[in-house]
This record gives C-alpha cells, sequence and structure tokens, in this order.
C-alpha cells in the first residue's frame, strides 16, 4: 500500500543493503582476527587508487555487464536464464574459431567477425532450451542449468581433441594471429612510456558493453520486440489476448540473452588471453544473476551493479596478495552483497515503505 | 419498554492504509433479527469494514460493540467467539473433503473425527429443517453446485453458534432461482432472530431483503434509511453522490446484415473437457447478442475462441467470409486484422498489462499497426499522443497517460479498455463481463458507448453473468448452460424467471416447484462431469 518515491527504490534500497552487507563483511573480518577498516581501505586502494587497479576492476566489469544483462532481458520475459556460463563458454568457442579461422587484417574487423561469432554461438546453445519450454513446457531453470554442464563438456572435449595445437600440455588452443589482438586501455590511453593502466587487462570490449547496455535499453523500451517481451513477461494471458507469440516471444527473448552472454567471451577470450582456456568464463555467467538482481534489470542499473562487482572481484584479489585474510572470504563478502541484493531485498524494502508512509502521514 | 441492545454497534471506526483513507468515522447499529444492508462502489471501504469486523484487520480507531458489550476483535478466532460468521465472496472449502468434513474443520472436538461428525451430522439434519439449507452431508464438495457451495459455507458459520451472519456479495455467483433460495434462507434465520448483514453492489437485492441498509462513499457512511422509505434512485444517488441513470436509454435496433455467424462452433479445452458443445449464433449489424449464463457454462470460451487465442472447430464467418479457428493464421492479431474488437471479461490479467502505462496499453494488441512504428523503433510520442485523446474522450480518470494501469479504479481501467477497442472503429466488438468490479457511475457511462456503437450499426456479441445488465442491453439474448446455446428470447418478450431456467439447463416451464427442476437439471450436469471425469 505505501509506495516509496522512485529514487528511494532505485537509489536507496540497494545502499542499504550494500551497507548491511559491508557490516557483516567487517563482523567476519574482525572475528577472524583482520582490521576490517584495513582491509576495506586496501580494497579501495588496489581497485580504485591506481590506473592499474581500475584496468583490472573495468575489465571484470566487462564481463558482469554482459552476463547481467544476459539474465536481464530474459528476466523481462519472466524466464529465469541461469545458464549464461554455458552460453558465454561456447561463445568462446565462437570466438576463438572465428580468430583462428577467420582472421582478418585488422582488429575492428577481426573484432565484428569474432562478434558476430561469439553472439550467434551463445544465441544457438540458448536456443535449445528456449525452444524446450516454449514447445515442451521443460522449465528452463532447469534445462539451462543443465546446459551448462554439456557446455563444459562440449568445451573440453573440443578444446583437448580438436583445437589444442600437437604437442601441446595444457588443454587450451593455439594463440591467436596478431591482427585479432585487441587494443588494451594501455594501449589506447597510455603515452609512450606511462604506466598508465600498464598491465591491466581492460580492453576496448569495455566500450562494446557500454553499447550493450544502451541497445538493450533501446531493445526493452523503445522497440516493439521490447514491448512485447515485457508484455509476455508480465502477463502471459494478456499476451495470449493481444495475439502476441508466446513461442516466439520465449524464443527471441532468449536467443537475445544467450547472444549477450556469448559477447563475454569477447573480453575474456579475444581481449586477455588471446587463445582459448578451459574454464575461461570462471563464474561470471552466475555473477550475472546477482548483477542483473541488483540493477532491477535495468541496463543502468546492471552497469553500476557490474561495476560493484567488478570492485568486489579485484579488491578482493588485493586482500588475498596482501593480508592473511584468505581468498574464500571474498567469496563471503560476495555472497553476502549477494544475499542482501538479492534475496534480502524485502527485509530492507519494507521498514522503508512504512518509514515513507509515517513521513507522508505526518505531512498530511 | 425499552429497546434491546444492537446486535452489532460500530462506533466512530476508522481504518486508513498509507494516504488512503479506507474507513473514516464509521457508527452503525444493527438490531437483532434484522437484515442490513451494506452498499457502495468498490472501493467504497466496505470489505475494509466487514474484515475489520472479523478480526481480519485492526481498526486505527472506534470501538465495536456486539449486544452490548464492548467487545475486541484482534483475529478471526476472537469473532468467531463473539457469534460472527462470514461467508466470503469466494468460498474457503476443502474441494476434496466432505460436506461434513469441511463443517468440522477447525471446530472438531477432540482428536477423534468420529464424534464429532456424528454430532455434525444431527446438528446439519436439524438446520436442514429449520431453513431449507438441505445439502447431502457425505458429497464431497466438487460435486456441488455453487449454490450448494454456499449453503455450506452458511452452514459452517450456523454450526460455529453464529448469531451474526456477515455474506459478501452473495449472489455474484448464482442463478436467479438460487439467489431466490439463497433470501429464502435468509428470511428464515432473521425469523429464528439470527442478525444478517449482507454486502451487495446490487439495489435489487437490497430492495428485495433488507430491513435497512446503509450506504457507503469514499470510506464514509452517508446515510443509513429504512429499506421501505428509499427507492433504487435514491440509494444510486448516494452511493455515487449524483443522480444516475439506472435504465439504459436506447431506441429499437435496426439490425442489418448478418456480421458474425458461428455455425457448431466447438472447444476442447487443455484438460481434454469440451468446453463448447456445437454452439450456433448470428449477430447482425447495429444489434446487440447478449450471451446470458451462470459463469463457467461456457461463455468465456466462446470469447476466447471467437478472439483467437483458444483453438475450436467447427466454421466462423464474418461477413461470410470464413474465419481459421486453429493455427497459423488464428490469433489476436489475425481477428483485429479482420476488424474484430475484444473487450476480454477480465480487464486485470488480459485486456490490461497493469505495470505499463494508459498510454502503452491503449495500443496492446494493435502496436503491430504500422502507424505507430517508426523505423525500427515503436513511435511512442505519437502513441502518447493519441492515447491523451483517447482518454479525454472517453473521460478516463485521471486523464494522465503516464499513470501505470494498475493505478486507476476498476471503471478507469475498462474504460482505457473500451477506448481502445471502440476507438478502432470495429465490424464487430465482443464484449466480456463489461461492468463487473465497475461503479454505477461508470457502468451509465460503458453502457451507453456500447449502445452508441450500436447504433453506428457495428455488431456487438455481449456475454454478461449479470442478468440486468443483459436484459437492458441486448436486442436479443441468447441462453447458455453446459456448452450450449438452450434458447435465444428477446428481453421484452421473457423475463428474469424464464431466462433463469434456461441458465439451468430447463427448456421448458415446469408444472411444479421451479427450484427442483433447476436441482434436477444441475444435478444431471454433475452426473455427466463425474462420469466423464471417471
Amino acid at each position: 500500500m505505501d509506495r516509496m518515491p522512485a529514487w528511494a527504490d532505485a537509489v536507496l534500497v540497494p545502499l542499504i543493503s550494500i551497507l548491511l552487507a559491508a557490516a557483516i563483511s567487517a563482523l567476519v573480518i574482525l572475528a577472524i582476527g583482520e582490521n576490517p577498516v584495513d582491509a576495506f581501505t586496501l580494497m579501495v586502494e588496489g581497485a580504485l587508487m591506481r590506473s592499474s587497479g581500475w584496468g583490472y576492476t573495468l575489465y571484470y566489469t566487462t564481463n558482469f555487464i554482459f552476463t547481467g544483462l544476459c539474465v536481464a532481458v530474459a528476466f523481462h520475459a519472466r524466464m529465469f536464464n541461469i545458464g549464461g556460463e554455458g552460453q558465454a563458454m561456447i561463445g568462446g568457442l565462437g570466438v576463438a574459431l572465428a580468430c583462428l579461422f577467420l582472421p582478418m587484417p585488422h582488429w575492428t574487423l577481426s573484432l565484428l567477425v569474432a562478434t558476430f561469432a561469439a553472439a550467434a554461438f551463445g544465441a544457438a546453445w540458448a536456443f535449445v532450451p528456449a525452444w524446450l519450454q516454449a514447445r515442451r513446457g521443460s522449465h528452463i531453470v532447469i534445462t539451462t542449468i543443465m546446459f551448462n554442464f554439456i557446455a563444459a563438456a562440449v568445451l573440453n572435449y573440443v578444446l583437448v581433441n580438436l583445437l589444442r595445437p600437437a604437442g601441446a600440455m595444457d588443454p587450451a588452443s593455439a594463440n591467436f594471429p596478431e591482427t585479432t589482438h585487441l587494443p588494451t586501455f594501455q594501449d589506447m590511453f597510455a603515452a609512450e612510456g606511462s604506466a598508465l593502466f600498464r598491465g591491466a587487462p581492460a580492453n576496448v570490449t569495455f566500450f562494446l558493453a557500454v553499447l550493450a547496455c544502451i541497445g538493450v535499453w533501446v531493445l526493452i523500451w523503445r522497440t516493439r520486440l521490447g514491448y512485447e517481451i515485457r508484455a509476455f513477461g508480465q502477463s502471459e494471458s494478456a499476451a495470449r489476448y493481444a495475439g502476441i507469440s508466446p513461442v516466439r516471444t520465449t524464443v527471441f527473448a532468449m536467443l537475445i540473452s544467450g547472444g549477450l552472454a556469448g559477447m563475454m567471451a569477447l573480453n575474456t577470450t579475444m581481449g586477455e588471453a588471446e587463445r582459448l582456456v578451459m574454464n575461461a568464463t570462471e563464474g561470471a555467467g552466475f555473477i550475472g544473476i546477482a548483477v542483473a538482481l541488483m540493477g532491477r534489470s535495468h541496463p543502468a542499473g546492471v552497469f553500476l551493479a557490474a561495476l560493484l562487482f567488478g570492485f568486489l572481484y579485484q579488491g578482493g584479489a588485493e586482500l588475498a596478495l596482501w593480508t592473511n585474510i584468505p581468498r574464500e572470504l571474498i567469496t563471503v563478502i560476495q555472497a553476502l552483497v549477494i544475499l542482501f541484493t538479492g534475496a534480502l531485498d524485502n527485509m530492507v524494502r519494507m521498514p522503508l515503505e512504512k518509514l515513507f508512509g509515517a513521513l507522508r502521514r505526518r505531512d498530511a | 419498554m425499552t429497546d434491546p441492545a444492537p446486535a452489532i454497534e460500530l462506533k466512530g471506526i476508522s481504518k486508513a492504509f498509507g494516504p488512503v483513507q479506507a474507513n473514516k468515522d464509521i457508527s452503525i447499529r444493527v438490531m437483532p433479527g434484522t437484515i442490513h444492508g451494506i452498499i457502495g462502489e468498490n472501493g467504497a471501504g466496505k470489505s475494509t469494514l466487514m474484515s475489520i469486523l472479523y478480526g481480519f484487520y485492526r481498526a486505527d480507531a472506534g470501538e465495536v460493540w456486539i449486544n452490548g458489550n464492548k467487545t475486541e476483535i484482534p483475529d478471526s478466532q476472537a469473532a468467531i467467539k463473539a457469534g460472527i460468521g462470514m461467508v466470503f465472496q469466494h468460498f474457503k472449502l476443502v474441494q476434496n473433503f466432505t460436506v461434513l468434513e469441511n463443517v468440522i474443520l477447525g471446530a472438531e472436538e477432540g482428536g477423534l473425527l468420529k464424534p464429532s461428525l456424528a454430532k455434525a451430522r444431527g446438528v446439519l439434519k436439524h438446520l436442514a429443517e429449520e431453513y431449507e439449507l438441505s445439502v447431502d452431508p457425505e458429497q464431497l464438495i466438487e460435486n456441488l453446485s455453487v449454490g450448494h457451495q454456499q449453503r455450506v459455507e452458511i452452514l459452517k458459520a450456523l454450526y460455529r453458534q453464529a448469531d451474526i451472519l456477515i455474506l459478501d456479495e452473495p449472489t455474484g455467483v448464482l442463478t436467479p432461482a438460487e439467489a431466490d433460495h439463497l433470501f429464502r434462507i435468509l428470511d428464515n434465520l432473521r425469523k429464528e432472530g439470527k442478525t444478517i448483514i449482507l454486502i451487495t453492489h446490487k439495489l435489487r437485492e437490497i430492495m428485495e431483503i433488507t430491513d435497512t441498509v446503509s450506504v457507503m462513499r469514499r470510506g464514509e457512511m452517508t446515510a443509513t434509511v429504512k429499506t421501505a422509505e428509499t427507492s433504487p434512485e435514491q440509494l444510486a444517488e448516494l452511493m455515487v453522490g449524483r443522480k444516475v441513470l439506472l435504465r439504459v436509454d436506447k431506441k429499437p435496433a435496426a439490425p442489418g446484415e448478418t456480421v458474425l455467424d458461428v455455425d457448431n462452433l466447438r472447444h476442447v479445452d487443455r484438460h481434454g473437457v469440451e468446453r463448447l458443445k456445437g454452439v450456433s449464433l448470428q449477430v447482425r449489424a447495429g444489434e446487440i447478442l447478449g450471451i446470458a449464463g451462470v459463469a463457467g457454462n461456457g461463455q468465456s470460451e466462446l470469447l476466447e475462441v471467437l478472439g483467437g487465442y483458444a483453438e475450436g472447430t467447427g466454421a466462423v464467418r464474418l461477413r461470410g467470409q470464413e474465419i481459421a479457428l486453429a493455427g497459423r493464421g488464428s490469433d489476436g492479431q489475425a481477428r483485429r486484422a479482420r476488424s474484430i474488437a475484444h473487450v476480454p471479461e477480465d480487464r486485470q490479467t488480459e485486456g490490461l498489462i497493469m505495470s505499463y502505462t494508459a498510454w502503452e496499453n491503449t495500443v496492446f494488441g494493435y502496436h503491430h499497426d504500422p502507424r505507430y512504428q517508426s523505423g525500427p523503433l515503436m513511435n511512442n510520442a505519437l502513441i502518447r499522443e493519441e492515447a491523451a485523446g483517447k482518454m479525454e474522450r472517453f473521460d478516463v480518470r485521471p486523464p494522465d497517460p503516464d499513470l501505470a494501469a494498475r493505478n486507476f479504479s476498476g471503471g478507469n481501467q475498462q474504460k482505457i479498455v473500451l477506448a481502445r477497442e471502440i476507438d478502432r472503429d470495429p465490424d464487430l466488438l465482443l464484449v466480456g463481463q463489461p461492468t463487473r468490479g465497475v461503479d454505477i457511475g461508470a457502468i451509465e457511462f460503458i453502457h451507453q458507448e456500447i449502445v452508441r456503437l450500436r447504433d453506428a450499426g457495428k455488431a456487438i456479441l455481449l456475454v454478461s453473468v449479470e442478468l440486468d445488465e443483459i436484459l437492458s442491453l441486448s436486442d436479443r439474448i441468447a441462453v447458455m448452460f453446459d456448452g450450449r446455446v438452450m434458447g435465444e428470447r428477446r428481453p421484452d418478450e421473457t423475463d428474469q424467471t424464464e431466462l433463469g431456467l434456461l441458465m439451468a439447463g430447463v427448456t421448458e416451464r415446469p408444472e411444479g416447484d421451479a427450484m427442483s427442476a433447476i436441482d434436477r437439471s444441475l444435478e444431471a450436469k454433475e452426473t455427466r462431469e463425474a462420469e466423464r471425469h471417471g
């Protein structure tokens, strides 16, 4: 009954959730005998106070933007695509095939071809669960999570048996040709001899991710397909009344979702590793779920949430490097953020709604 | 001699939900052994008031007095203890329990069921004789008609020794004959000294059965009057706050050529149950064909098949041209392309996307129109601009296109749907329950718009469970029962009784008691259904 102003819903609720998560994280750090203030300072310095720190933070952010958008688009059609991980893995296969077998004379063209391949492979991997859901009613959560395992197995087979260069010991493809190497932030922004962004993996795909945010916003709120996806997500019975095909809408939403997940591989495989390795996704597909939840499925929210998780990833790596705080604790902190922003959303929201209701009554 | 203490007295009850004042300083006195009606539009605060009385909500201020004693009602257990029984609009019965098991549910005595069941059987027998409340105590609820299920709800309350009975919109799901029977029961209860509060939006029922009536408007009690000293017109005016036209003002129809021709239409639902069993009917230009029937007899499926979102077999022709009833060429888009507009029965789950703004909803279903595209994008500026015009013409309040559909009242939501469908100037308009949950002021407007479309020479198929609405709007009436059309009548050549019999599947006027003929017919239908489910 009591409604909050929009700004409180969009800013205040996630902010308080993060603060709560931070407070409990501090208690955990205290409990293992470390100083939470020092830890936090270290995280901020490592992730945000140096240009190379930013280079890592934005590299992770790029991953999370793509996977966050992937989950967000599916959410709009009221589908829970938790197969971003698998779709990104298969997207990586697309990138590798494009780079190895269709090398272009310049990185811009290579990026174009690889983007197409990544999106197509990711979308194809999402198509089967989408079709099964739309036609046979197989639940998308079950099928997409199973497809994650199939994707890992497929990638394993392809890398070990098909793409591994003769004589190489590790399950990875050959290095991509020189013309497919993407410019890093260091290449783009650092003058000769400058230390700006030195050694950091952030690369041009970050800007592609920002473009994808804008693209998703246009798709969802400005196109007919987006209108139909949102309508279908809000009420399937109303969609049927309006003549919006459930099959078509389900499949299209999932193709776009899978395509976005696949594009994440551009960052990891083409931008950073410059070859296809096992487990290049490192769980980013699952972080995407938290990012989309926290960003309320809005591209701007996804961008900000991805930035936060990028900071947590990079800051966490710094902690593990310089303190006795074990790496596992970073996972605990991330889990707390997910818990508070996603699962315990109402715990913050309901008292706030009451508060705003009370304030309004006093004014009236 | 002093008057007895009132059975119920509410003093200064107030309740707010956030900024909404649902009940404002409400006081009523209901004397024992009377039927007191509470009437008001949707959102007037009737249900909130009854929820306070039954312990679902706590009042912000005010007192409840029962039989002259100040009583606290923190929960429904306390309400039951105070002798209050409630019959909800949506029954709260366990479908696969017997009548007896439902009656004792929550009122069992001891850990063993058998003694409680035996006691209940005796009490039920006694109640059945006393109040015409006969139900087979061993029957499963799912095998009972709606009217009988409602009797079980009343029995439940009486079994808990309720002296005060609250009924919330009890006739919404009943045939007229069943409603008459319910009123006989209520009358018997009154004679035995029970106190009854009847919540309804039907003026006719208030006039027929109540002793006193309170009118609520916007959370306030605007008047309490003796029923014998008031009139439907006065009550309507008190409800709305201005004079309203209760009868639809319309000229005789001037029907033209046949627009819709439905021939032997059949539909089988997902569970394999045949919902339409060969429906044939015609609608001509410039006429309104009303489909009467108790909810659940195939009217919804008829609209869905004609509207293109359920598959059917048989033949449907629009101006002589066959329409696809299944497969690719059969969906809402294809129907709209053939100039068939559809105001669906449920605006909240079908007609509108509740989270969409009003302007987004004004093109819902027509969003493929090339006019609303600009390149790869939708021309939102144009849609919004047109929406503002439509909302003004259909008097949608507030006239704000940016407001989400869920923030409009029921009547204004329905006006948005009507604006969208009528504005396309369709050849055929399918309308389901146009005024369900709509306040009286808006009903008048909606009826006028439908008649206006008819007078413009369009064909209209109207489905409604409100018999008054069917009688006042239709030029011809087809009555549906169990997936079939039982007969067609002209409104000036029939009456509620005849239609009521047809709605229960009785095609000839019975010799003896109408009610027992209806019971026989409904039992036969239930047996058929039970056999089908095996």
